[in-house]
């Protein structure tokens, strides 16, 4: 079973040289530490920045640099600000080629929900609605069951919805998954894992084709 | 030159009464009108509504004005980090609209723009859309998203003078360019009121006609939401 760095390393080979990235709160922002250094790729974050770099060593950090998080950040050479509105034309205009965020529920259709749980917590959609109607490739990065043991890749969302048939790509600590039109399709098993306990774990529908291959990470 | 500077946050709150919209710039506690939140804590106006990305903290940013009952309604995109806001908003005290980042952004550019709305993704689909018109362009599905309507705009900048030109700072601009001249009255709040002439108008990022009154603002506090630091190695 993958930890949280071990979802953000799987991950981290999906992105291509020349891609313009945004990472979401939570395990996608663990991605940019393992993206390949032989590649070149941009970090976007929706607050308002291109080109975004580590956080800032102690000292050295900024209160009028942040990322979407409300982390201190850096920048890198030919970096980049930008008022809100340019940066979801960045965002809906698909000049961002990937989007990787976490989410509460996934449904085999690819609707996606990570805003909201009536009645309990309501922190908002911040850039997530706008992310994901929008980008071209969405990647979803989440553990594959909730606190309680509950399957989060289920056949209908039970929460509000952030976006719908949306999500191409799932990487849990158990699996790598694809959307498709008839469910999701296991395209890798995390390490010793096996194709029962994946099985096990979805609620939604599970295609399973041949002999399915373990992650290389 | 047409002057926009006044003297202080006084004048430049002048008119800002019970009931009225507010648009304040700033994304979590970076680049927030700290003068102006200040002010209006202060003039103690009540059953206001604010068109704010977010909802500052428990004890600063908009949550000052949070805990003195002061919002009856926020209009967001994100309202995690405040507890004050959380319990108003579970509890019923406070009407709150949640709607995605990019249609807050644009629904303040097409009122500086002059466009009466726009049509966006986001949303579609949601419950964001719900009760709004929808229509289809070349296969994909859209939702109508009305410009805002505000009775002043409060924005901070790194400098400007007193043409009203702004200059912003790192991601402090964020929602604040888009909100100047998005409402009746714009008020600019700077770090730096600079003389004029001394900006170069090829690093301008807005330009006076969009800002009604600036003043030099005072006692910045630029209070860091999450300190994320890298250890050396």
């Amino acid at each position: 079973m993958l930890d949280k760095n071990g979802i953000a390393k799987r991950i981290a080979k999906e992105v291509q040289n020349g891609y313009y990235v945004n990472l979401g709160i939570g395990i996608p922002t663990l991605v940019a530490n393992f993206v390949r250094d032989d590649i070149e790729v941009e970090f976007q974050s929706e607050n308002g920045v291109l080109g975004m770099g580590p956080f800032p060593f102690e000292g050295e950090e900024d209160a009028d640099l942040i990322n979407a998080g409300k982390q201190t950040i850096t920048t890198l050479d030919g970096a980049s600000f930008f008022d809100s509105a340019t940066s979801f034309s960045m965002i809906r205009g698909q000049h961002v080629h990937l989007t990787i965020l976490g989410a509460m529920e996934v449904a085999e259709n690819g609707d996606i929900a990570n805003w909201k749980i009536p009645g309990y917590m309501v922190k908002g959609m911040g850039g997530a609605m706008d992310l994901v109607a929008s980008a071209e490739n969405i990647i979803v990065a989440m553990m594959h069951t909730n606190k309680k043991g509950d399957s989060k890749l289920l056949k209908r969302c039970s929460l509000p919805l952030t976006g719908v048939a949306c999500v191409k790509k799932i990487v849990t600590n158990l699996a790598v998954l694809e959307v498709t039109k008839d469910g999701f399709k296991l395209l890798e098993r995390a390490p010793g894992i096996s194709v029962e306990t994946i099985q096990q774990a979805t609620e939604g529908y599970l295609i399973v084709e041949g002999v399915v291959p373990e992650m290389k990470l | 030159m047409i002057n926009k500077h006044v003297a202080d946050v006084k004048e430049a709150l002048k008119g800002v009464s019970n009931g009225m919209t507010l648009m304040l710039g700033g994304f979590g506690l970076c680049g927030i009108p700290e003068n102006a939140i200040s002010e209006l804590v202060y003039m103690d106006v009540k059953e206001l509504t604010c068109i704010s990305n977010n909802a500052g903290v428990d004890d600063f940013g908009l949550g000052l004005l949070l805990q003195k009952h002061q919002i009856k309604k926020m209009i967001s995109s994100y309202v995690g980090e405040n507890d004050e806001f959380e319990r108003q908003m579970l509890s019923g005290e406070l009407d709150v609209e949640l709607i995605p980042q990019g249609t807050l952004a644009e629904r303040c550019r097409a009122a500086q723009a002059g466009f009466p709305a726009i049509y966006t993704p986001a949303g579609y689909g949601t419950e964001v859309a719900e009760g709004k018109e929808t229509r289809e362009f070349d296969g994909k599905m859209y939702v109508l998203e009305k410009a805002f309507k505000a009775d002043f705009s409060f924005v901070k900048a790194w400098k400007g003078d007193a043409a009203g030109n702004l200059i912003f700072k790192g991601t402090a601009r964020n929602f604040n360019p888009n909100m100047c001249g998005a409402a009746t009255i714009t008020v600019a709040e700077v770090e730096e009121l600079v003389p004029v002439g001394a900006l170069d108008p090829n690093q301008i990022h807005i330009p006076g006609i969009f800002v009604q009154r600036i003043f030099q603002g005072k006692d910045y506090e630029k209070r860091i939401e999450k300190r994320t630091l890298r250890q050396k190695s």
